[in-house]
């Protein structure tokens, strides 16, 4: 079933926020070709019926009481940031303003 | 008393130093001396804290001096996976994203491990994030294997196995995904230890696949792994997914008695993949415990052919989720020049990553995309509950599973590189227990005709971990030969 084009590699790594090279664009046609191509195996196997896990401890929801406990303080969190201001993160421009 | 400490286990470490009969700080200064020695051939560490080691040890010893309990792993050296958040120096999962990252915090294993004694002499070598069974992927050295230069460790916990199989450390804390525990311990001929998922708190653990992701220890032997999971397993309020369940104490479960056990050889495992050396030394091992009178059952587990595919749809979904957070915004790696926002996450992720981590964010991100969702996603996990189940059914016949590690001893540096899948496909034996939930651990077994260990892996039904080391203590006991040495180290 799969085949994949380059075609589908620019929507994907669109959707995945990468920009990739020519070389590199053409090496995971390849490359995910033959993985999924290797995991159309699956199709083999008559799942109608079976349920999906979503999680192998078969868990129920953890409730907790909703109390204020100490959390990261402001200087440890920006501490690693690119770019700040002291109080906030600072990213490039987000919206076009003409 | 000799000044080898290095070659000692953690639990004659710890019993050494707390009657006093070595120092902490001596034992650290070993340790740190041989890490000197070696690590310039295997390259296991990618940062040694001499100084930040020392003062714990030293904190120790202080402890011991006034009377006070020094803890369960009082003075042992443990290296740490980079993979690992901790407070001193930087944690980057071998990714030049992270480069520079200071953690504000330290994992929950480390806080455990801190408490109970344990000193920490450096970080060690991985494959990016976790992704890698050679641990060639890491974007700052190759690890080598100390039983042979010209081999892999093993990954993506390569560092972690290399240190402990080459005595930098007595014990190392890795991650297992697919096997990123036990397949390097195989490779290095040591002890490593997958816990059944929920047992050991993930917080402070750099996500790669969420679902499938466990924090475990490297030892050399079985009785130090005991006694590591006795610190670090238990309930933590930080992760929601660690399990609500009481903690033995595991070393009671060393007993050197394996009668009337069961363990069960899965015949799918057991075919012409595994190449005719390695089904010797496993069959020679299962032969010793037969003698004790464990009973051997065949057991099915008839999904097994699907477990690679439906392992690698899983795990690169849940990683391109878990990897979409290093976007250059609050911590790591931002690419310079850029115009907008973004412009900035496409050109930081793209200069950022690797090959092998883009490419499993593009698998991830075509798995899940809309119209493949159904076809791959949901179909992997509905399969993922038929692979379970065959482990579920299995264990009505068995106590153990017992197989090979591995279906072939470490292979060479560069072997593998060249061809994603085939590297994928040497995680056959091991990444079916990660689907499943279940623990596992691999011990050596023996050493090929070219010198390169063997690994046995033991499975066991979940939270069940006190019969799988029950097993792999007696296996130990019995089996008539030590690993010493390794073979690149000696001399």
């Amino acid at each position: 079933m799969a085949k994949i084009t380059k075609a589908d590699v620019e929507y994907v790594a669109g959707l995945a926020q990468l920009t990739l090279d020519e070389a590199t664009k053409e090496r995971l046609v390849g490359e995910m070709g033959d993985i999924l191509g290797y995991m159309d195996k699956l199709n083999e196997l008559d799942t109608t019926g079976i349920e999906p896990t979503m999680h192998v401890l078969e868990m129920t929801n953890v409730f907790r009481e909703d109390e204020v406990t100490p959390s990261l303080p402001r200087d440890a969190a920006l501490m690693n940031a690119p770019k700040t201001d002291g109080e906030y993160f600072l990213v490039p421009r987000i919206l076009d303003t003409e | 008393m000799s000044n080898s400490w290095y070659e000692k286990t953690a639990l004659e470490i710890r019993d050494a130093v707390r009657a006093k009969k070595v120092s902490a700080l001596e034992v650290t200064d070993s340790c740190l001396k041989r890490i000197e020695e070696v690590d310039g051939k295997l390259l296991a560490f990618i940062d040694v804290w001499a100084d930040a080691a020392r003062k714990q040890a030293q904190a120790v010893d202080a402890k011991i001096a006034a009377g006070k309990d020094p803890g369960p792993l009082a003075g042992v050296p443990i290296g740490v996976k980079d993979v690992l958040c901790t407070k001193e120096g930087t944690t980057t999962c071998c990714s030049k994203i992270l480069k520079g990252y200071r953690s504000p915090f330290d994992a929950t294993v480390i806080e455990r491990l801190a408490e109970a004694g344990a000193v920490f002499p450096g970080k060690l070598n991985m494959d990016e994030f976790a992704m890698g069974s050679s641990t060639e992927n890491s974007s700052i050295q190759r690890t080598r294997n100390p039983w042979n230069l010209d081999c892999v460790p093993g990954g993506s916990s390569g560092g972690s196995a290399a240190a402990v199989a080459g005595h930098e450390c007595a014990v190392a804390l890795g991650s297992d995904t697919g096997g990123s525990i036990r397949q390097p311990a195989a490779c290095c001929g040591c002890v490593g230890i997958k816990p059944t998922y929920g047992r050991v708190s993930r917080y402070g653990l750099v996500a790669f696949a969420s679902s499938l992701d466990q924090i475990g220890p490297f030892t050399k032997d079985v009785t130090d792994c005991a006694l590591v999971m006795n610190t670090i397993f238990g309930r933590d309020p930080k992760d929601s997914t660690s399990a609500d369940i009481p903690v033995p104490d595991f070393t009671k479960a060393l007993t050197p008695a394996v009668k009337g056990l069961r363990l069960g050889l899965p015949k799918e495992y057991y075919t012409d993949a595994l190449g005719a050396e390695m089904r010797d030394k496993i069959q020679a091992a299962i032969k010793v415990l037969e003698s004790l009178g464990a009973e051997i059952v065949e057991v099915s587990l008839p999904h097994t052919d699907y477990a690679i595919a439906t392992y690698y749809i899983i795990c690169t979904a849940e990683a391109s989720a878990n990897l979409a957070r290093f976007d250059g915004v609050r911590y790591g790696y931002r690419a310079p020049g850029v115009a907008n926002v973004d412009e900035m996450y496409r050109k930081t992720k793209s200069e950022a990553y690797g090959h092998e981590v883009r490419r499993r964010i593009m698998l991830g991100t075509y798995v899940l995309s809309s119209g493949y969702y159904d076809a791959y996603y949901l179909k992997a996990q509905k399969v993922r509950s038929l692979i379970r189940r065959d482990f579920m059914d299995a264990f009505k016949q068995c106590d153990v599973i017992v197989t090979p590690t591995s279906p072939t001893p470490a292979f060479k540096i560069g072997e593998k590189t060249a061809d994603p899948l085939e590297m994928y496909l040497s995680d056959i034996y091991t990444i079916s227990v990660n689907l499943a939930g279940i623990p596992g651990l691999s011990m050596p077994c023996g050493l090929t005709a070219s010198g390169l260990p063997a690994g046995l892996q033991i499975m066991a039904k979940p939270f069940d971990e006190e019969t799988l080391l029950r097993v792999a203590y007696t296996y130990e006991q019995k089996r008539g030969f030590e690993m010493g040495m390794p073979a690149a180290l000696r001399g």
